[in-house]
């Protein structure tokens, strides 16, 4: 993921990249798992979303100011301890704002210390960068994942609820698309996802000319 | 034994970890190119995750408890990369043919958040020494039985003529979205 020449970004375009560039939910396709598992709704999504910036935001502030201290062979082991210790704060953070939320999201809060994302971030960008830019390119990371949720959970909820943040948008006579808010939805919603984006890209293929194919990655 | 049966067959085709529960995605679009690299990593992480469920279960029933809850994800994550370590030595040392077949998926297992997913749910669902082991093991027979049905779907896929934006990631998932609505046909399957 580092990208040669990768310092002569400007500031900008260090916050686009992963709302753009580099989304890490429809570009890169990490940390799937909650992408597809928790967007039911747009309300799930939104605060998936918020977890995770804020666990990628501190481990990065974290990683980013230890780069010079931590030993190279030690690494990955101390950047898991780090996202391990946001995780548990904002596990217990939702659980003390709202109950019925935590228990929506279950098991995928804690979920988050796997998310490829954040240690893909930590490894590739914070641990090579000074804490304002790592931070930066964090946040924007984190807001691009979010849009990406967003995307998926507005989209499952109005078809398979037909309603938009709890409310109803089609009248009483909707007859909600049930199997959007199970797992299959979220399959088609994102294959359907790429598919528009993959459509797009073929259509207009000078003004988009940088943007990487969603194909050919590779990730654990 | 009847209970531990019905486990089994419950987290293998009823709550699949992938198709029903949506955990281990990354290594099910990420190694399921090809039908070989499907079955290693199956098995290495059927191996990993049985061994995960059993120590995790252990550390939260006698270390941890309920006074030091709050460090559960912590010493999971740390107890499962410890053991994919200890895995990937015992490995080598023991039998070098099995370590060339496998060696490469070792370290990818630890960002499978099946491997972490699967000893927080026995947590929740407060499981004993033994049901862990088995939910352990079903989850990652399912695991293996996904993977290794969807790499052999791909391998198709990739002959086959999609239509231009339909290529690559995009079916791979319309496929696995379909993939799960077939195994939402086991629901019936054990009340």
């Amino acid at each position: 993921m580092a990208i040669p020449g990768q310092q002569e970004l400007t500031q900008l375009e260090n916050f686009m990249e992963g709302i753009w560039k580099q989304n890490p939910v429809f570009v890169m396709l990490l940390g799937l798992c909650p992408a597809l598992a928790v967007t039911v709704s747009a309300v799930n999504a939104l605060a998936m979303g918020a977890a995770t910036t804020f666990v990628l935001l501190g481990s990065t502030l974290l990683v980013s100011l230890m780069r010079n201290f931590v030993p190279k062979e030690v690494r990955i082991a101390t950047y898991i301890v780090i996202i391990a210790t946001f995780v548990t704060i904002v596990d217990y953070l939702i659980a003390a704002i709202s109950l019925e939320l935590y228990e929506a999201l279950g098991a995928f809060i804690q979920l988050i210390v796997v998310n490829c994302m954040i240690l893909g971030r930590a490894e590739a960008h914070a641990s090579r960068n000074a804490p304002i830019r790592a931070l930066t390119n964090a946040l924007g990371m984190g807001l691009g994942f979010t849009i990406g949720l967003f995307a998926l959970g507005s989209v499952r909820e109005i078809l398979g609820s037909g309603t938009l943040f709890g409310v109803s948008l089609f009248g009483p006579d909707f007859q909600p698309w049930v199997v959007m808010v199970l797992p299959p939805g979220g399959f088609f919603v994102l294959g359907a996802w790429l598919l528009v984006f993959n459509w797009w890209r073929n259509r207009t293929p000078a003004a988009t000319g940088t943007l990487k194919p969603a194909e050919g990655h590779s990730h654990g | 034994m009847e209970q531990y049966l019905l486990i089994l067959i419950a987290t293998v085709f009823v709550n699949n970890i992938v198709m029903a529960k949506i955990l281990g995605l990354c290594p099910f679009m990420g190694v399921s190119r090809k039908l070989e690299t499907a079955l290693g990593m199956g098995a290495a992480t059927t191996f990993v995750l049985t061994l995960a469920s059993g120590a995790s279960n252990l550390i939260d029933t006698y270390l941890l408890g309920q006074e030091l809850a709050y460090l559960r994800t912590l010493s999971f994550i740390v107890v499962i990369a410890g053991i994919v370590g200890f895995t990937e030595m015992f490995i080598r040392k023991t039998s070098p043919v099995l370590f060339r077949v496998l060696g490469i998926y070792l370290p990818l297992i630890t960002t499978n958040c099946a491997v972490l997913g699967i000893p927080l749910l026995n947590v929740q669902e407060q499981h004993n020494f033994v049901e862990s082991l088995v939910f352990g093991m079903g989850g990652a027979l399912g695991f293996t039985l996904v993977l290794v049905l969807f790499a052999a779907m791909r391998e198709r896929l990739e002959a086959a003529d999609v239509p231009l934006p339909f290529k690559g990631t995009s079916i791979a998932m319309i496929t696995a979205g379909l993939m799960s609505l077939a195994f939402m046909g086991f629901s019936g399957l054990i009340k």
